[in-house]
């Protein structure tokens, strides 16, 4: 579904990414741990294609098509979700004007008819009440004065809305309470798992993986992926830490 | 009469961003004069758009609000070479004045609102509120001067502007000129100038967004601040439309 080969990225001149590769099959969970530093960010924000990020090599192949070939929205129409490490805050613009604006939009570009007021509302409610997220908070403007947690089931609220083939999720579960981060991370579950849909679930913690059980998890260290294996791995990486597990000297 | 009318310069203060070299002797003889009697309100919605609008608009118009009545005005510049909305107000005691305005345009236009506050007794109120959003060359003013008497004390005035350029060439200009002479008293202003959001945009878009979608909802969550005080739906959404409608017309 999601396949990277040999990507080489920069910001502001300075190489982040490494010659990275990684696949991704559908009905998939991949979570990408890291030390801090290794590219995480960086490689969620290239599959987005956040302008600064410039990307000097290699591919990436979405669905069959050239990923990088196109802008960042024509990337979510073709079914790619970016869940933010830090949401942004857009002051004077409802929950609901920009999702109902995003999601037909991306109906738009895919030649689908776009949802009534009305069909939107229900759909919204509906996945709102999923990650017990108050239908009030959709009707405040995009995350201000969200508190972190608010603003991260927010983001899975605009998962469960937009209906993504595939959920790149940077750091999903930071700035989360144990109680939300089940939610969250249930949320994950029943919106993504699915034989036709994937997932990179870039995290530092086991706490999510506990919930959100990946199929493959891989170590990200300075801009390549240096390691691959099962839920295992990450049991691993809590106990032992990264350089035990990358095998370097502490 | 109009050909002994001196046709200012950019020395006078409240010409000094004004495209002073199209004027002619015509478009400036026109007052209005409006009294609002005690304890009355008048609203005034101005909308100065490609359907309405020659290349030199200007509308002058002087209101005398007297106790405790209110004068509204919202307005949006959207069309002209040269358009210019100038208030001169003078405030009884306890009376109120509300200014919302919208300027927007590109090319090489001067699009204004040009203010005159005169706090005259008191315990008067006024609230004006401009946003300018520009490209191309575009220009957008406000100039707004209070004046608040010796004895118009518990005068609260504010003043608030801020500006959006869209494209590098733009540009923006608020002067607030204060005037007080009362010593028990409130006048507040602000003025900002700012670019779009680019972390806002890329958030936008990864959620699906165009670009001039994106852009949309951002210039009217900014001009929308303008329209705050407005309490009637249709022509918040009649002066935001005109707004909108230029953008997406020239953008």
């Amino acid at each position: 579904m999601l396949k990277i080969e040999n990507l080489t990225a920069e910001i502001d001149g300075k190489q982040i990414l490494n010659g990275l590769s990684l696949e991704v099959a559908a009905g998939e969970v991949h979570a990408i741990m890291g030390p801090n530093g290794a590219g995480k960010s960086t490689l969620s924000y290239v599959l987005g294609g956040r302008p600064g990020y410039e990307v000097t090599g290699g591919s990436v192949e979405f669905r069959g098509q050239n990923l990088l070939d196109m802008e960042p929205h024509e990337r979510a129409a073709a079914g790619l979700f970016l869940g933010f490490q830090y949401p942004v805050e857009i002051p004077g613009v409802s929950n609901v004007q920009f999702l109902r604006e995003a999601l037909n939009a991306q109906r738009k570009e895919r030649g689908e008819e776009p949802l009534t007021g009305g069909e939107f509302l229900k759909l919204a409610k509906e996945k709102a009440g999923l990650l017990k997220l108050d239908m009030e908070m959709l009707k405040r403007n995009v995350n201000v004065g969200f508190s972190g947690g608010e603003k991260k089931r927010a983001e899975m609220v605009q998962m469960g809305i937009l209906d993504p083939a595939f959920a790149v999720l940077d750091e999903t579960d930071s700035g989360l309470d144990i109680d939300a981060l089940r939610v969250v991370g249930e949320g994950i579950n029943a919106i993504m798992r699915d034989e036709n849909k994937g997932v990179l679930l870039i995290t530092h913690y086991q706490r999510l993986l506990d919930v959100v059980q990946p199929d493959k998890v891989s170590i990200l260290s300075r801009g390549r992926i240096v390691k691959t294996g099962g839920p295992e791995l990450a049991l691993r990486l809590e106990n032992e830490g990264y350089d035990a597990v990358m095998g370097e000297p502490a | 009469m109009t050909g002994t009318l001196d046709l200012p310069t950019r020395k006078d203060e409240a010409w000094r961003y004004a495209a002073v070299e199209k004027l002619r002797a015509e478009d400036l003889t026109d007052w209005r004069t409006i009294d609002v009697a005690a304890g009355g309100t008048m609203r005034e919605i101005l909308v100065v758009s490609d359907e309405n609008a020659g290349e030199i608009e200007i509308h002058r118009l002087r209101v005398n609000v007297a106790e405790g009545a209110r004068c509204e005005i919202f307005g949006v510049i959207a069309s002209a070479d040269y358009a210019r909305v100038e208030v001169e107000v003078t405030l009884g005691r306890g009376a109120h004045f509300e200014l919302g305005g919208i300027t927007v345009g590109g090319r090489d236009t001067v699009r204004e609102f040009v203010t005159r506050v005169v706090h005259a007794e008191p315990e008067g109120t006024s609230n004006q509120t401009v946003r300018s959003v520009h490209w191309g060359q575009g220009t957008g003013n406000f100039l707004g001067s209070i004046d608040v008497v010796r004895h118009a004390q518990k005068t609260d005035a504010a003043q608030d502007f801020k500006g959006l350029l869209l494209e590098k060439g733009a540009s923006v200009n608020a002067v607030p000129q204060l005037e007080i002479f009362a010593d028990d008293v409130k006048c507040a202003h602000g003025a900002t100038v700012g670019q779009l959001d680019e972390a806002a945009r890329f958030y936008m878009a990864a959620r699906g967004l165009t670009p001039e979608l994106s852009r949309r909802l951002l210039v009217q969550a900014f001009i929308g601040d303008a329209l705050v005080g407005l309490k009637d739906e249709d022509a918040q959404e009649r002066l935001m439309r005109a707004a909108l409608d230029k953008l997406d017309k020239h953008l």
